[in-house]
């Protein structure tokens, strides 16, 4: 079973993918997924040597929630800078984030989410990937920005992965 | 349904579109307003998020009226929330390695440099 499902949540994924691009639910989509399903993770697991890990998957899920919710709130704060706020009173910043996550998984996801939540947008990693180069369009105190990256959404990747 | 159900729900998703259309619209306009490169990097990235988030709820609830939901619009949106980030971190890349990022990057604090900076290493 190990041999022929050697990532089960890449299997899973790929079933729900094929159901949500088929758009119905017949017997015919499950086949053709389950066989999408076996052959993709065989085909490609020399490029996935481990599993990635993901202690607690219902965290995931809580936390895609809440980042959903912050890009909209955040969106309306990128609106009235770029509609009101005077060219020149704009202080854009460079924010060094260190960082305390390991698996390259969760500093994937923490770099996504700093691009997608408006105002901020993840430019560079240092060589050792121990740090993270956030560019602020507007930071008029870019610490308390840093601060919010780490214990908003650092905090609970780490809960999440590690 | 009933028809003023139905046409409540019109109202509500013709309100959602439109306001996703202004969003991307303001994307659009950051990007010719705002000065500096880095800046106007962060414009676009931002209209993709509520104004194509916007057009694709609607595009997915539009028929609930008949009790039907369109969930390819799931699909649309993870591989948006995937691949955006991506191509903003390489546009960033190709501005700091050509040297038209704003300036003064702060040091990375690690004692290593930023990868994009950082001297060419070749495949072991």
């Amino acid at each position: 079973m190990r041999r022929l499902f050697p990532h089960p949540y890449l299997s899973l994924t790929l079933v729900i993918l094929w159901f949500l691009l088929v758009n119905q639910w017949k017997l015919g989509s499950l086949v053709m997924a389950i066989i999408l399903a076996t052959i993709i993770p065989l085909l490609t697991t020399t490029w996935w040597p481990n599993r990635p890990r993901v202690k607690r998957p219902f965290g995931l899920a809580a936390y895609s929630i809440l980042v959903l919710w912050d890009v909209i709130v955040a969106n309306f704060q990128v609106a009235r800078i770029v509609l009101f706020m005077p060219r020149d009173r704009i202080r854009s910043a460079w924010i060094t984030v260190p960082l305390d996550l390991q698996s390259p998984e969760a500093i994937s996801l923490l770099a996504g989410t700093i691009t997608m939540t408006p105002g901020t947008l993840t430019s560079d990693m240092s060589a050792c990937g121990r740090a993270l180069l956030v560019h602020a369009l507007h930071a008029p105190d870019p610490d308390s920005v840093r601060n919010d990256i780490k214990t908003r959404y650092e905090a609970r990747l780490k809960r999440i992965f590690e | 349904m009933t028809p003023a159900l139905d046409m409540a729900l019109d109202l509500a998703l013709s309100a959602v579109l439109v306001g996703g259309g202004i969003f991307a619209l303001v994307g659009s306009y950051g990007l010719m307003r705002l000065p500096r490169p880095m800046q106007r990097l962060h414009a676009p990235t931002k209209a993709t998020t509520i104004g194509v988030g916007a057009a694709l709820l609607v595009s997915a609830l539009d028929l609930l009226g008949q009790g039907q939901v369109s969930w390819k619009e799931v699909l649309i949106t993870i591989f948006l929330l995937l691949t955006a980030p991506i191509s903003a971190l390489f546009l960033a890349k190709t501005l700091i390695l050509r040297g038209e990022a704003d300036p003064d990057i702060p040091d990375s604090g690690t004692g290593k440099p930023w990868a994009t900076l950082a001297p060419e290493r070749h495949d072991p």
